[in-house]
């Protein structure tokens, strides 16, 4: 239906664009008055005023009628007087018609849900019509009061411009938009969470096991259900679980990203650089659930072979593998940044070093390194950020369970793997285990954010001292 | 400690220093091709399939049906008697277990492989022939070298029985390797002999697409935006303050917004290429950004004001000559980050995409899978099977990667310009 409207509207931008194009035209030659801007922009002017509206009212109209005909079919369900109904039950009642109407239904039909579908159905085509309805008069009205404009001979192209210009940074505010979007959708179910579980419970417990957890309404928790609850969201396990596997990944990628860094930078000759730094770089494209499945299948089963033969219990989602994979994966990332700080510092700065005698080895430990360290710092702080959100690795490869440990061979979990873990599946939206996981969400999202801020300050910082 | 001395030691430590470095290097070379390496030795078997060579009576009477019967009539007829009589002629079976023992060296599908054969061929009624039918997956990974026979029996789950029957098989040259179709026909299944990436293959080059339509023009627009209009102010400092950050955060923080927003208030179809591109079109927009970007600014000054000088407005400056100028290089930066939506998976799985999908789907807003999800998937199955085919679903999709870089690379050379 949207499919037909689209084209609908189209036929008539495109048709409007003719019109207004041969119109201005008409009235210039006839009144041979001097037109204000080309032709084509009148044709513009038109087009938009015919496109722009109407595809705004379509979009509004497509995101907001389902939300809208489920609270009418809630609104009717609940004033029932006969059953008092929760929203969960509600909800359900609403799925059941709605797949009904989509022909895929199974289970007891209730006279309550044929006669929902009824109603769905003559909403929908109340919703259709006035749909119709609304587009075409707006598409006649905006259309016509083009063309009133047109007939006086505007400035065409300087409208068109401006309505362009406004686009353009319509666009740019989708950025904004989605930052409002994730801290909505994240805060939202963040503050239902908390008001049934303490923030400092959740910030400071060291336990965490969300799967006894088993209310199903959160507003209405008694005290001895919290008693018993306190102890399900305690996310200090998690913290240390996601700093000590990031912890373990960074001591494998640093050493190695920062020493090919250099190396690439200050050695490699042309034909050495060209060659190696595209290969490294395909770490960076390989997808993460392939490093996952790598460390599930080959990382972890090998570290626990080798366990075995020296006698240590090596468990097979070690934090270990893990971190390891992990390391692996972010190698390039510290490699190419650090490769572009060291070559940022100036060349009057080495030579200096090289005047006085230096070898090159301590012309880069004692001169260009601490003169970029700013710059490494600060890709180092981003690697660390794509560490703590990394999640395919450790679903895969590291392990559930919520151990408070240092022991790389034992296995640990971390934020995204239980983000990932008490979102798979049906869920239901209002149960505290569902909202921990956007509370879990909301504290990654500001660990990255900070670390990515002062990584940004640290990198501009730098850029300022020597661009 | 005298001169010479002191001045080996510097050399020696120059020296090493040198070899850390191009250690390192050769470190990480090393991982690309041992990572590599594993997945091109695991995931190649993948791409044959073992069959089993099976004679066929096409007698009509097995069928059920009358003389000249139409193509309805073979569509409907009923196969189970034809297969398993057909399946016991294989070898002598005495007694139900060892029936049974031999119809399960075939994989479930016997029945409906032998019935698209007749009515793709409907010659062959009243007539014998041999088919290949697929094996099952014990008697693939068995045939193909990854099945431990060494262990005891009650650790098998091949009995000796049936390795019996396949050794003589063997011997009569009636199993065979094949190419695998349904590795890119069928969708999901819970036999790794049956399962496919064709659902995946199109539920991600759904999602694919729904991202590019709706980040790659946003995208150009936001900055041409930023990188001409934009005048100098808090609202844009904010914007790409936003746009850079946006860039670093997490992809499973993408997923959680698609849950939240896009499922949850506006009730978007769960499981659906539609949500998953919208999902990774937000993600990818502030990495396209920055490189377009970059590819507006590296048109020089001269050919905006050469523009304005003979009378052009603003926009046209930007639209006529600025922009086309730069899409070459958006063009570059765009496909890099399509490639690494490709191979997105969090977000994907907070969308609900790791439903058990066996349909293909027709369209964006059928359940679906996608091919990264599908190798998580299918890599928490136990079946040997899915080893393998987890194995070659990342091929094909490293393939893929490859390839879209390759475009990216190419158009960057073919395009770009020194001024």
């Amino acid at each position: 239906m949207n499919l037909i409207l689209l084209i609908v509207v189209t036929i008539f931008s495109y048709s409007s664009f003719l019109y207004g194009r041969s119109r201005i035209k008409k009235i210039t030659s006839s009144q041979s008055i001097k037109i204000n801007a080309l032709p084509n922009y009148y044709g513009y002017y038109l087009a938009l005023w015919c496109a722009l509206p109407s595809l705004i009212i379509l979009l509004i109209w497509s995101i907001f009628e389902p939300a809208i005909i489920k609270a009418l079919i809630s609104q009717s369900l609940s004033h029932n007087e006969l059953n008092n109904y929760s929203s969960d039950q509600i909800n359900l009642i609403y799925q059941k018609i709605r797949s009904l109407y989509e022909g895929n239904f199974s289970g007891t039909l209730t006279n309550e849900i044929k006669l929902g579908v009824e109603q769905y159905k003559s909403l929908l085509s109340i919703a259709q019509s006035s749909k119709i309805v609304l587009l075409f008069s707006t598409l006649i009205l905006t259309i016509s009061y083009g063309i009133v404009r047109i007939s006086k001979n505007n400035k065409a192209r300087h409208d068109v411009e401006k309505i362009l210009t406004g686009l353009l940074f319509a666009c740019s505010l989708v950025a904004i938009f989605t930052t409002i979007g994730i801290i909505f959708s994240l805060l939202f179910e963040s503050i239902k969470f908390f008001s049934a579980i303490n923030i400092f419970d959740f910030l400071f417990g060291t336990s965490w096991s969300p799967q006894r957890a088993f209310v199903s309404d959160a507003s209405a928790i008694t005290p001895e259900e919290y008693a018993d609850l306190k102890d399900a969201f305690g996310s200090v396990p998690l913290f240390a679980g996601t700093a000590f596997i990031a912890l373990i990944a960074m001591t494998v990628a640093v050493p190695i990203g920062l020493f090919s860094g250099i190396y690439m930078a200050e050695y490699a000759s042309v034909k050495v650089r060209k060659f190696s730094k595209p290969i490294i770089e395909i770490l960076a494209g390989i997808p993460t659930v392939v490093y996952g499945f790598f460390a599930a299948l080959t990382v972890g089963p090998f570290f626990r072979e080798m366990g075995e033969k020296l006698g240590l219990e090596v468990s097979s989602e070690s934090a270990l593998a893990a971190g390891l994979v992990m390391g692996v994966m972010i190698i390039p990332y510290v490699s190419s940044l650090s490769d572009d700080v060291i070559n940022a510092v100036p060349q009057s700065l080495r030579d200096g070093s090289y005047a006085i005698g230096a070898t090159k080895s301590e012309t880069i430990k004692r001169v260009v390194i601490p003169a970029a360290l700013p710059g490494i710092v600060g890709s180092i702080l981003l690697a660390v950020s794509r560490a703590i959100g990394e999640t395919m690795i450790v679903v895969m490869a590291a392990g559930l369970a919520a151990n408070l440990t240092i022991n790389p061979l034992e296995s640990t979990t971390t934020i995204t793997t239980q983000i990932v873990m008490l979102l798979v599946g049906d869920q239901e939206f209002d149960s505290p285990k569902t909202q921990s996981a956007f509370a879990l969400g909301l504290t990654l999202f500001f660990a990255t954010l900070i670390l990515n801020y002062i990584a940004l300050r640290f990198v501009s910082k730098y850029r300022e001292k020597y661009e | 400690m005298n001169k010479e001395k002191r001045l080996k030691k510097r050399y020696n430590a120059e020296k090493r220093f040198r070899l850390y470095g191009l250690t390192s290097v050769m470190m990480a070379i090393f991982f690309v091709i041992f990572l590599i390496n594993v997945i091109f030795s695991k995931g190649s078997s993948a791409f044959l399939k073992t069959t089993i060579d099976l004679e066929v009576n096409f007698n009509l009477e097995t069928l059920d049906l009358d003389n000249n019967p139409t193509q309805k009539n073979l569509e409907d007829a009923e196969y189970y008697d034809l297969a398993i009589d057909s399946i016991l002629n294989v070898y002598s079976v005495t007694g139900l277990k060892e029936e049974k023992a031999l119809i399960n060296l075939f994989s479930p599908d016997y029945e409906y492989e032998i019935r698209n054969f007749l009515i793709k061929n409907p010659d062959f009624i009243n007539k014998k022939t041999i088919l290949k039918l697929t094996a099952s997956d014990d008697i693939d990974q068995l045939h193909k070298g990854n099945y431990p026979r060494h262990l005891p029996e009650d650790r098998r789950r091949i009995n000796n029985f049936q390795l019996k029957i396949y050794d003589s098989l063997l011997e009569q040259n009636k199993i065979d390797k094949i190419f695998n179709a349904y590795l890119f026909k069928k969708g999901d299944s819970r036999n790794p002999e049956l399962a496919g990436i064709g659902g995946a293959l199109v539920g991600s080059f759904f999602t694919i697409v729904i991202t590019l339509l709706l980040s790659f023009p946003i995208a150009i627009f936001a900055s041409i935006y930023l990188e001409e209009f934009a005048p100098k102010n808090k609202i844009t400092d904010f914007i790409e303050i936003n746009i850079n950050n946006l860039a670093a955060v997490p992809s499973i923080v993408f997923g959680l917004l698609g849950l939240g927003i896009l499922l949850g208030t506006f009730h978007l179809p769960r499981s659906t290429p539609l949500v998953a591109g919208i999902t990774l079109a937000l993600m990818t927009l502030p990495r396209i950004i920055i490189p377009c970007r970059a590819s507006l600014k590296a048109v020089p000054p001269s050919i905006r004001e050469g523009a304005l000088a003979i009378g052009a407005s603003k926009v046209q400056s930007v639209m006529h000559h600025v922009v086309p100028l730069a899409i070459p290089g958006t063009l570059s930066g765009t496909i890099i980050g399509l490639a690494q939506a490709l191979g997105e998976t969090a977000p994907l799985i907070l969308i609900g995409m790791v439903a058990f999908v066996v349909d293909i789907p027709s369209i964006p807003t059928d359940p679906s899978a996608s091919l990264p999800v599908q190798v998580y998937l299918w890599s928490e199955q136990a079946e040997r099977g899915f080893v393998e085919k987890t194995s070659a679903t990342i091929m094909v999709l490293l393939s893929f990667l490859i390839t879209l870089n390759f475009i990216a690379v190419y158009l960057r050379q073919k395009f770009e310009r020194k001024w």
